[in-house]
């Protein structure tokens, strides 16, 4: 085991040194049930998704491979709206999350003092309330005609949104607002949980060499803090984008048919038209878009260490 | 300037903070409250009378506690599963060097950088080629999956942190490879595993989408949710969702009262 411990390099053992049998097959033992649960139940599938994409055929009579690529091409004409809505909901929901989980992270970080663990615990333990029982309070939060519609209303800041296409009318609840709003409550602790990691590695006395330097409170936080907080905006802008572009909870509890996701869509098409491969396709094409997003904006904000 | 101004302008961070709080707790206050609703129609969505109806019947309504039940039972032997798996991978990328580290990375990776719908849509695919039955073992299976690589991230991150001369210290005193690996290693590495097993616990627990997938017709407490928010919701879901949040507080509250007991001697 001692050996093991200090890892020996890969390089052949000096001469007169025992193999170690034992100890080199060691790590595969540990890894080969996982890892082959995960090729089994998350890499395999995503070959029959593949598979199922370019098959046809029909429920009754069974589905082929016939290499019918056009169901991707069908697929996109069809849907592109819930495509590009996805992408636009939870490109909103990702700045929102940020600037209101921002502020939340510093409190906890720098000012909470004492109250640190307290507030710590009412972020997460929301957790343990299923999301979907809180997701349908919004419907009462946001009801027509209830406190906040009406204070919205008052102040004619529905005005502005309507005419912008974000709420229609006097109604929030069934209008993309209502669904932006569901979107970034929903994924709001998983942007303030990495911000906070962040901040909280940040050495107090940063701030004061700042401040000593004659650097404004505002300057400080634009030259000092955020820089040094960006591995958590990567990973806490990504934790929220991604789950939040593939949701069709939010479109479905607090959205309208005019709010629909691809999530949405996929789920239609998979658990009640029984369109597999146009499910199937969508599902690959989601896929596709979200790694290429992804890997491009993590080129760019060249932050290696994600997790 | 104001006093007033000033002090504004060096809390403002602090406000917009609590703000943020009040966002993310405001759902909470109202599952609660409306956990003392008399609804008029099938919805408790607008509140009509105060009532405790509901509190003391949390069971009343058919199929309610199965469901709750069913998901306790898979979460338990999902965070079971994806515990022992994902600490002995853990273990095996920190301790230890070995080909292919690179893909193995990426397929804990990926599973973390998927949207659900996508698992839950391909995982649908592979099971209906192999024509499996879908209930309770798929949605396992399911769950152990996505739940794998949270695990896994959290050990590795404890089990990194972890300084190497404590073993060797135990094997100086003639403690062999088990016994340094029982008594030591695990000890240490515990509060990485229970962070990892608590939070594979509230995933299984909480999953619609992929359980909503692979379900077939078996029906999980989020999956119940989701069906009476079409057909009509019970108080008694708002019961069990304050009920919940209380009780998760009340033993964040409690387990670290005792950690401040623990450590109150010493210093």
């Amino acid at each position: 085991m001692t050996a093991t411990l200090t890892e020996a390099p890969p390089t052949a053992p000096a001469a007169g040194e025992p193999p170690r049998r034992r100890g080199r097959l060691t790590p595969y033992w540990l890894l080969l049930p996982g890892i082959l649960w995960l090729i089994v139940f998350f890499a395999l599938p995503m070959i029959y998704q593949a598979s199922t994409s370019v098959q046809t055929g029909s429920l009754e009579e069974g589905y082929k491979v016939t290499w019918h690529v056009a169901t991707y091409w069908d697929a996109l004409s069809a849907y592109w709206p819930q495509f590009l809505r996805s992408v636009a909901y939870a490109a909103a929901a990702t700045v929102l999350c940020l600037l209101l989980g921002y502020p939340l992270a510093y409190l906890i970080a720098f000012r909470a003092g004492r109250w640190r663990n307290l507030i710590m615990i009412l972020v997460i333990a929301p957790f343990f309330t299923s999301f979907l029982i809180r997701t349908l309070a919004w419907k009462t939060i946001l009801a027509d005609g209830g406190p906040v519609v009406g204070a919205l209303n008052t102040l004619h800041v529905l005005d502005v949104t309507s005419w912008l296409g974000w709420t229609a009318g006097d109604r929030v609840l069934a209008t993309p607002l209502a669904v932006v709003c569901g979107l970034t409550y929903n994924f709001l602790p998983f942007m303030i949980l990495p911000l906070y990691t962040s901040l909280e590695r940040i050495d107090g006395r940063l701030h004061e060499a700042a401040g000593d330097l004659y650097a404004t409170p505002f300057t400080t936080f634009r030259k000092v803090t955020f820089p040094l907080s960006t591995p958590g905006v990567v990973s806490g802008t990504l934790l929220t984008f991604i789950p939040a572009t593939g949701d069709y909870v939010n479109a479905d509890l607090l959205g309208s048919t005019d709010t629909r996701m691809v999530g949405n869509v996929i789920q239609t098409q998979f658990l009640r038209v029984l369109d597999y491969p146009t499910a199937a396709a969508l599902s690959f094409i989601l896929m596709a878009a979200i790694l290429v997003m992804v890997t491009l904006y993590i080129r760019k904000s060249g932050t290696e260490d994600l997790v | 300037m104001t006093p007033f101004v000033t002090w504004l302008k060096r809390n403002l961070v602090v406000l917009a903070g609590l703000l943020t709080l009040a966002y993310l707790l405001l759902p909470n206050i109202v599952v609660t409250v409306f956990s003392f609703n008399r609804p008029a129609g099938r919805f408790n969505y607008e509140w009509q009378e105060f009532s405790t109806d509901a509190w003391q019947d949390p069971c009343g309504v058919a199929d309610l506690c199965g469901s709750l039940t069913l998901s306790l039972r898979i979460a338990f032997w999902a965070t079971l599963g994806a515990t022992a798996l994902g600490t002995a991978i853990a273990f095996a990328l920190v301790r230890y060097r070995f080909r292919a580290r690179g893909a193995v990375n990426s397929l804990i990776f990926l599973p973390m950088a998927m949207p659900e719908v996508v698992m839950a849509a391909s995982l649908l695919t592979l099971f209906l080629n192999m024509g499996a039955r879908l209930g309770f073992w798929t949605i396992l299976i399911a769950h152990i999956m996505f739940c794998l690589s949270f695990v896994v991230t959290a050990v590795k991150a404890r089990v990194m942190s972890m300084d190497p001369t404590l073993e060797q210290a135990a094997q100086d005193l003639y403690a062999g490879p088990f016994q340094t690996f029982l008594r030591v290693t695990l000890p240490i590495a515990a509060p990485g595993i229970a962070a990892g097993a608590l939070l594979a616990f509230a995933l299984s627990f909480d999953d619609f989408i992929i359980t909503n997938f692979n379900a077939g017709s078996t029906v999980t407490f989020p999956m119940f949710v989701w069906g009476s928010a079409q057909r009509g919701t019970p108080v008694q879901i708002n019961v069990i969702g304050t009920a919940m949040f209380a009780v998760a507080v009340l033993l964040v509250l409690v387990s670290m009262a005792a950690g401040r007991r623990r450590t109150r001697p010493k210093a």
